[in-house]
């Protein structure tokens, strides 16, 4: 049994070349040039959360709910995010605009819309289905909190905050056009008729250009959102939904 | 039911036919698309409806057809033929989609063309996602168009009535709903209009059309609302529209087909009893569909089915029982208020055990006409056995006794009488009492499906707009005295000789009642003429009520409550040592006792206190205690002591009983805590220390299969009431008319709430003079009926051709005339009618 032992127990013998003079005496800390040639690199270590973290410009995070350039929005209720989400963690009620509260061009809008990011799988099925664009993807991603509801997001928590020359919805269509100039892109920001059918059926709105705060080149929209929406968790940290970080 | 042979299809007339290589035979002059179907193979279609007369509209289900010519050699048809409109013949050979090239071009060159010009808002239509044509489109037609011209578009939706918007751009012209107008409903009020590629279906409305000079020809149909498609079936072209042309203003974007799940049902809203499909979400009903049941209603529904489902969950719906404490109505828990219910009806029955006993007067039972056949039995055998007495009737419409010794000795217990079928196939029809649209819904469809072929006499006050299209014959009667207009059918009177031609039905619907000694001479006309009587009522329960015994005088199965033989059978079967004896009281009579305080307390299911001629409300208040079981905080249920709530027909299962007499069994479409009106009963007996076993629908089903039908000995008698005389010609001087009345049926009845778009299809409320009549009181613009008591009523006289002189009709329940509510009166009574004061 010894014998057996004494025999397998033979000294070790690398195989790599064994350098020698000074090189062959700086090899027990050889490992150490590493680190020491990294000393001299950039960092890549993120200090989250400390500092911002760094994702790709295309990361699945939050959700946005977009609007065209006047304040409509772009959701028009048709529920197809609803249909492709293989976590059912969409839901979605459409209502009829009425000329008394037009949401989004044209005859439809999404009067109910819920993600409920206890289910989402950020797999973005959602928003390949969107036949408007109304629904992206931002790079927020710190969605975490106590309670159940509060990471079930409403409409006007997935929202896109308000930018210059947009009006809060619910207000006419620019004049003259249909839901294929909002499509094609035409419309480029609020008419005045619309300011004045705003001014005359919610003189207070917040995004009416009387009632902003004096703007000081260009602010991010971030400021903008009404003071009656609450605010998402991490909302302030994402910004023109491109690459994101504070 | 009946499987007599001449049912059975004669196997002389086949033909020889090859489609796809696949040999098969089939009947002469069945269509190409229907012989398809038969082995299997599926032509697409879109304007081919089995119920509509082919049209061959769309073109999409072109085939390669070959037949053989007159030297026998098979020749082919030059183009591909329409395989819809197309009777097979002998030898010949088609080639679909499957096996012709040609044919495949000729279909996907079809469905491009039908694409130019259809919009591509699928995501907002509320069709996509079970679209005919989005299918097709997706399975058949090319991935890119080729289309590069601008749409031709419309202004959408278009409204033709408050209910059913019309979106132009997405029509691809097949012609199925103005054909459905035209054939099944004769509404022909939508149609096509232009031409080219500015066709479109349209009403014939200049105003909203704006025809540009091509207006139609003939005079524009329009009816008192000035709404030019109103129309009781307008629904059922919305679930025909095989694009979402058509689409209604109450499922206007709430959901999407994916989204909803679906149950089949039976609808509550009058006595056929037709089939529906109720689709909800997350527990909440966003439409009713037509279910296709071809012995009852085939693949039709009355607008009301369809539409009229808001009512069940409206904000006034009870949750929690209530209990009044200090007079006011609060929530409670259920073991609080049954033992409140219990208390309270213990006294009213005499069973507390004290000296205050004796002076107990009992309790009286009002189910209302709503119930199912188990709700009803449960209501029938609590009033027996745990209240003791025989003062339950569900008939809270215009009764009387004559009806119900009618309903024992004729309806109660004979099972399937006259059917859907056989009322289609009857030579004769004759009409007591009955409006085959307002009253009747899908029975109108039938009728309407023999028009031409079938006589069709009605014995009314005027010709109402079911019957004219029926083309019916009016048998003017002034109303309560249709018995001396029935007894006058004999000799050698018309109506009388086609009403001998065998198979010939007499239909009586439920205001029969109101006028005295009808049934009885309509049985005895029945006996004369060799033809057979149905019975229609309008409400879903009446007939379920009628099986179940919740009638004074009748015990379950038709068993006369006054016949000891018949009394013992039940008490057997319940375990009970006797039933009451006492004659009960109908309706009309529980209210009034209750009211004089001859009644102590009221057991109340669904009933309205504003479809009655008496004050319940009244009787309510002047009896000591009342027991609400309801849906809804009606008024009812606002002055009861105790409230129970029950389960709305969505939430519970059951049977109603159709006035074929033919069981219309449906399960829970959604499914709650809310419970049967059977259950809480049951709950409520076994407080009261009996056990009523009617927990559930099968031990009662159970129980009324082991009950069956009364043996003829223990039946009623056939009522003898006398004929009344003739009316005596009354001046009509002083402005008193003889009221004739009937439900439109899309009115203000309680089961229509909540739904604005349908109640806006209703017609306008007018009370009908004739001509003379008109001319002597000097009726024109909005007059005013009153009667000797409560309320008038202010409606727009309309002068109507044809009507019986002294008459005045007005909507029962329609928007500003609640006859019942307001005037206190039924038809055949006598009201005042004054002009306007010019």
């Amino acid at each position: 049994m010894t014998d057996h032992r004494e025999e397998s127990h033979e000294a070790f013998t690398s195989n790599l070349p064994q350098p020698g003079g000074i090189a062959g005496a700086l090899m027990p800390v050889a490992g150490f040039g590493v680190t020491l040639r990294n000393f001299f690199r950039p960092t890549v270590t993120e200090q989250y959360p400390t500092t911002p973290a760094n994702v790709q410009p295309r990361y699945h995070g939050r959700h946005q709910l977009n609007r065209y350039a006047d304040g409509l929005e772009k959701c028009i209720g048709c529920e197809l995010c609803a249909w492709a989400c293989p976590a059912d963690a969409i839901y979605v009620e459409g209502d009829s605009n009425t000329p008394d509260a037009q949401f989004s061009p044209g005859e439809r809008y999404g009067r109910v819309y819920q993600i409920n990011y206890l289910r989402c799988i950020f797999c973005g099925l959602c928003i390949e289905a969107c036949p408007t664009r109304a629904l992206t993807m931002t790079n927020e991603f710190e969605m975490a909190g106590p309670t159940r509801e509060g990471l079930i997001y409403e409409k006007h928590d997935l929202l896109a905050p308000m930018e210059e020359g947009m009006l809060a919805a619910p207000h006419p269509m620019a004049p003259g056009t249909t839901d294929t100039e909002y499509y094609t892109g035409d419309v480029l920001r609020t008419t005045p008729e619309q300011e004045a059918w705003v001014r005359a059926h919610r003189p207070d709105d917040e995004t009416l250009p009387e009632n902003q705060p004096v703007r000081e080149g260009h602010i991010p929209h971030s400021e903008q959102s009404g003071p009656g929406t609450p605010t998402p968790l991490g909302a302030k940290r994402f910004i023109n939904g491109t690459g994101g970080g504070i | 039911m009946s499987t007599s042979a001449d049912q059975t299809p004669a196997t002389t007339d086949l033909v020889t036919v090859t489609i796809d290589g696949i040999e098969t035979h089939v009947e002469q002059g069945t269509l190409i698309i229907r012989a398809a179907e038969q082995i299997g193979i599926e032509i697409p279609r879109f304007c081919d409806h089995p119920l509509l007369k082919p049209a061959g509209a769309c073109r999409q289900c072109l085939v390669d057809v070959a037949s053989p010519g007159p030297d026998g050699n098979l020749r082919a048809f030059p183009k591909p033929q329409a395989s819809c409109t197309m009777p097979v013949t002998e030898g010949m050979v088609v080639n679909t989609q499957n096996t012709s090239e040609e044919a495949e071009r000729a279909q996907k060159g079809v469905m491009e063309l039908l694409l130019i010009n259809h919009p591509l808002d699928c995501p907002v239509c509320d069709k996509g996602g079970e679209c005919p044509l989005q299918n097709q489109a997706m399975s058949h037609g090319r991935g890119e168009s080729r289309f590069v011209d601008v749409k031709r578009v419309f202004e959408k939706p278009l409204a033709l009535s408050s209910e059913i918007l019309l979106d132009r751009e997405r029509c691809i012209l097949c012609q199925r709903c103005t054909r459905f107008s035209q054939e099944i409903a004769g509404d022909a009020f939508i149609d096509l209009q232009n031409r080219g590629a500015m066709q479109q279906i349209g009403t014939f409305n200049e105003d909203v059309l704006g025809f540009d000079g091509y207006g139609p020809v003939g005079a524009a149909a329009e009816d008192e609302t000035g709404n030019a498609f109103s129309s009781y079936y307008s629904g059922n072209t919305i679930q025909i529209c095989p694009v979402g042309a058509l689409t209604s203003a109450s499922y206007r974007f709430r959901s999407r087909p994916f989204d909803l799940v679906s149950s089949p049902g039976i609808s509550e809203h009058d006595s056929s009893g037709s089939a529906i499909r109720t689709d909800h979400r997350r527990g909440k009903i966003l439409r009713r569909l037509a279910d296709n049941d071809p012995v009852v209603n085939e693949e039709w529904v009355t607008d009301k089915d369809r539409f009229a489902f808001a009512w069940q969950n409206l904000a006034d719906r009870i949750t929690q029982p209530l209990v009044r404490k200090d007079g006011e109505l609060v929530e409670a828990s259920w073991p609080e208020a049954l033992a409140a219910a219990a208390a309270g009806l213990t006294a009213a029955i005499g069973k507390t055990g004290t000296p205050a006993d004796k002076k107990a007067k009992g309790v009286g039972v009002l189910p209302g006409g709503r119930v199912t056949l188990e709700d009803a039995y449960a209501y029938a055998k609590f009033a027996r056995l745990v209240l003791d007495t025989n003062d339950v009737d569900a008939r809270t419409r215009w009764s009387s006794d004559e009806e119900q010794a009618f309903l024992g000795a004729s309806v109660a217990g004979t099972g399937l009488g006259v059917t859907f079928a056989e009322l289609e196939k009857a030579p004769t029809v004759l009409l007591v009492g009955f409006e085959p649209e307002d009253e009747g819904g899908v029975v109108f469809l039938r009728l309407k499906k023999s028009a031409g072929r079938q006589k069709v006499f009605t014995v009314a006050s005027h010709l109402s707009r079911g019957p004219e299209k029926l083309g019916a014959t009016l048998l003017p009667a002034v109303p309560g005295h249709e018995a001396s207009v029935v007894a006058s059918l004999k000799g050698a009177k018309a109506a009388y000789k086609d009403l001998r031609a065998p198979g010939s039905i007499i239909v009586v619907g439920e205001r029969a009642a109101a006028s005295p000694g009808t049934l009885t001479a309509v049985e005895a006309l029945a006996k004369r003429a060799k033809a057979r009587v149905a019975w229609i009522p309008r409400r879903a329960g009446e007939r379920g009520a009628v099986e179940a015994g919740a009638l004074p005088g009748l015990l379950p199965g038709g068993r006369d409550a006054a016949v000891t033989a018949a009394r013992n059978a039940v008490a057997k079967a319940w375990g009970a040592s006797s039933l009451p004896n006492t004659k009960g009281r109908d309706a009309d009579a529980i209210i009034a006792a209750a009211s004089a305080k001859a009644l102590d307390a009221l057991v109340i299911g669904g009933v309205d206190d504003s479809d009655l001629t008496e004050d319940l409300l009244k009787a309510i208040t002047n009896a000591k205690f009342t027991v609400s079981l309801e849906v809804r905080r009606t008024a009812v249920a606002d002055a009861a002591d105790v409230v129970l709530p029950v389960a709305p027909p969505s939430e519970k299962s059951g049977t109603f009983v159709n006035w074929e007499g033919r069981l219309r069994a449906f399960g829970t479409a959604i499914h709650t805590d809310a419970m049967s009106d059977h259950r809480v009963l049951d709950l409520l007996a076994r407080q009261l220390g009996t056990d009523l076993g009617t927990a559930t629908v099968d031990a009662i089903n159970a129980e009324l299969a082991s009950l069956g039908a009364a043996a003829t000995s223990h039946r009623p008698k056939a009522p003898a009431e006398p004929t009344p005389a003739a009316p005596k010609k009354s001046g009509g001087t002083d402005g008193e008319l003889v009221l004739a009345t009937w439900h439109q049926l899309v009115d203000e009845g309680a089961l229509q709430d909540g739904e604005p778009y349908l109640a806006g299809t209703g017609r306008m409320a007018v009370a009908r003079v004739s001509p003379a009549t008109a001319e002597a009181l000097g009726l024109h613009g909005v007059i005013t009926v009153t009667a000797k008591r409560r309320g008038a009523i202010d409606v727009p006289v309309a002068v109507t051709e044809g009507m019986v002189d002294n008459v005045v009709w007005l909507p029962t329940k329609s928007p500003g005339s609640w006859v019942a509510q307001q005037l206190g009166v039924q038809p055949g009574d006598t009201v005042v009618v004054k002009g306007a004061a010019s």
